[in-house]
């Protein structure tokens, strides 16, 4: 189905934050992003159409940014950060740790299709590294006992209760989470 | 380390405080809306905030009254306040706590910022990593506008500030004010060449101030308690205020700390962050994101402010302070941050675009033993035919890791091509050849 009949209200409730359609460009992508697990050729003609723009300025702009996924990706997108400041951490150790129990480096997926592996740039979690971002969720300050549990929970709820929540390091005293 | 009062992180430092409007409104959160807006003269909240000496908290730290006040005063279209939430600063983590942590002290201040400077639109451009971040916000905005502070007729004045939420996709230099932008258009996150800058010429070219999230989210306090109040705290006059430094790296308690500029890195080290994770002593530091030049011990009693980072030759930029232990691999380290301007370098200009290419490729080959003496002449003449000739300031950061390393550990650079020297000695004297 066309997105634009799928998603008719929330396309409309996004271009109406905007006084000048382009600025949806991103929004949508995600959008298309979110159905489809990447963005198709197919959904960039379509969304040229809603925003009166060639397939060739969509083009453009999402081929500039990472975030959005041309090519379909594992299940579950493991994004390890590789800069310096989780490097002195032990990042490349995760790195590592994902070769020898996946099997797969850096721009790799599971034959299963359930792993992707990259090694991503900073984060803003550099004071509870080693870190990666698993689809939406945080995981930081990654010991191995906690990497592999993780693996596991994914692959068994699709989800881990080890995810970040609310973001304060150090934590307060008392601290209390606050689901979302 | 004398007492000091918290003001960023005083709500959040309270016993389960979790950030939801009742408990910001219990905090005496939103009060100074209630007594600015529609009351006080737009032209007289930005004096108080040029009074209060605050200066931009997201790298360049330029006086934020006075960006106020350069919009053009008689325009009658519409302005725009664009909050900058790229948070992409290699070492920088504070701005993704106080959105998660405390989400309605940022959007009061974006609302006291809107009606400063006549903007009735506010985007929060946030990178689209942070999505919990954005969910956050996204629920104390749609809680804002239901308590009529936030949206049409904010409580009753006739004054609009809408706020939304737009995700980034990715992209370091989106961190930039005019990257930021270009991609909120929906355009590649290219930097656009300044002047006209974006007071005049910026969100569709309308007048636009971009201003950091923890920039913001200083206003209702300096609103609410008066400039006077926080002219005087911090390092004045020309450092006021508390910063939120990130520490990371080798301390034994890295984390976020709010501090009163002026304190010296050993405090922030040694006191606050908790000393050394091990016995080996310190070996250098980053003292304000991946930006900013690499400093020794012997800078450890420079004070964390604009002026005495930049006099000891680096930048206290964007507040994040990342240690490193004796040890560490500076040319390894050097080149790690290489590794991140290669890859997030725009595009847009070629000094920037094949010099950092350049540059890692000849890092690399040093670092596995390859590299060659004229390799150092290389790395120097590379960062000098990029420093300052590019559109933005990215270029200058993107040299800053190997010019510092290779001023103060050139030894290191030195060893390891020796070291590759020898090696090839070996391998090439059966055939009698010079490489
Ligand atoms: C390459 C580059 C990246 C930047 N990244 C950020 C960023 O992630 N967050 C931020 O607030 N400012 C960033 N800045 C600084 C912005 O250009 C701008 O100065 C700042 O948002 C202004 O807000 P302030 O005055 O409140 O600090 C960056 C600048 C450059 C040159
Ligand atoms: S360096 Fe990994 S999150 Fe910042």
């Amino acid at each position: 189905m066309k997105l634009s009949e799928k998603y008719r209200d929330e396309i409309a409730d996004i271009l109406g934050r905007y006084p000048v359609r382009r600025s949806a460009l991103i929004p949508l992508l995600y959008l298309a992003q979110r159905e489809e697990g990447f963005v198709s050729e197919a959904a960039m003609k379509e969304i040229a159409g809603l925003l009166r723009l060639t397939p060739p300025q969509v083009y453009e702009t999402a081929t500039f940014y990472t975030m959005i996924n041309l090519k379909r990706v594992g299940k579950f997108h493991l994004q390890v950060c590789k800069s310096l400041m989780c490097a002195l951490a032990g990042s490349d150790t995760v790195i590592g740790w994902v070769k020898t129990k996946l099997g797969i480096g850096p721009g790799e997926t599971t034959s299963d299709g359930l792993f992707t592996l990259s090694a991503v740039e900073c984060l803003a979690a550099c004071g509870t590294a080693p870190m990666m971002q698993v689809n939406e969720d945080y995981y930081e300050r990654l010991t191995e006992d906690t990497f592999d549990r993780i693996l596991v929970d994914l692959k068994r709820d699709g989800t881990c209760s080890l995810k970040s929540g609310p973001f304060m390091w150090p934590e307060p005293a008392n601290a209390v989470r606050r689901e979302t | 380390m004398p007492k000091h009062e918290f003001i960023l992180f005083k709500n959040m430092m309270q016993p389960g405080y979790a950030g939801s409007l009742q408990e910001y409104e219990r905090a005496g959160g939103y009060q100074a809306l209630h007594k600015f807006i529609g009351k006080v003269p737009p032209a007289e909240v930005t004096m108080a905030v040029m009074k209060s000496g605050l200066r931009g908290r997201g790298g360049a730290g330029f006086p934020t009254g006075v960006k106020w006040g350069f919009l053009p005063k008689d325009y009658q279209g519409p302005r725009y306040l664009c909050c900058n939430a790229d948070e992409s600063e290699p070492g920088t983590f504070k701005d993704r706590q106080l959105m998660e942590r405390d989400p309605h002290q940022l959007l009061e201040g974006i609302v006291l910022t809107c009606y400063a400077i006549g903007a009735e639109s506010a985007y929060i451009y946030i990178r689209g990593e942070l999505i919990l971040a954005a969910k956050i916000l996204e629920q104390a905005i749609e809680d804002a506008r239901a308590a009529g502070y936030i949206g049409a007729n904010i409580l009753g004045t006739g004054i609009t500030a809408n706020v939304w939420v737009h995700r980034g996709a990715g992209a370091y230099i989106c961190g930039e004010e005019t990257a930021l932008l270009e991609s909120l258009e929906g355009k590649r996150g290219l930097p656009r060449f300044k002047p006209p800058f974006p007071a005049t010429h910026g969100l569709y070219n309308k007048p636009t101030v971009v201003n950091n999230v923890e920039t913001l989210a200083n206003i209702p306090h300096i609103l609410g308690r008066g400039p006077e109040w926080f002219a005087s705290i911090g390092s004045p006059p020309k450092s006021t205020g508390t910063r939120v430094f990130c520490v990371s790296g080798h301390v034994k308690r890295p984390g976020n700390y709010e501090m009163p500029m002026g304190i010296s890195f050993r405090e922030l080290i040694y006191e606050v962050a908790g000393g050394m994770r091990s016995d080996k002593p310190l070996k250098a530091f980053i003292p304000g994101g991946a930006s900013a030049p690499f400093l020794t011990p012997d800078h450890l009693d420079v004070k964390l402010d604009f002026e005495s980072v930049a006099a000891a030759g680096s930048m206290l930029g964007s507040g994040g302070v990342t240690v490193m232990e004796e040890g560490t691999p500076m040319v390894w380290a050097a080149l790690r941050l290489m590794e991140f301007f290669y890859h997030e370098s725009c595009g847009k200009c070629s000094p920037c675009r094949e010099g950092s290419s350049w540059l890692v490729q000849t890092m690399r080959r040093i670092v596995a033993k390859r590299g060659q003496m004229e390799d150092l002449e290389t790395l120097v003449d590379l960062c000098k035919n990029i420093e300052g000739r590019t559109v933005c300031a990215f270029g200058d950061a993107a040299v800053a890791p190997i010019m510092s390393t290779l001023k103060y550990w050139r030894s290191e650079y030195v060893t390891l091509i020796q070291e590759a020297e020898a090696a090839n000695l070996i391998k090439l004297e059966p055939a009698g050849a010079k490489r």
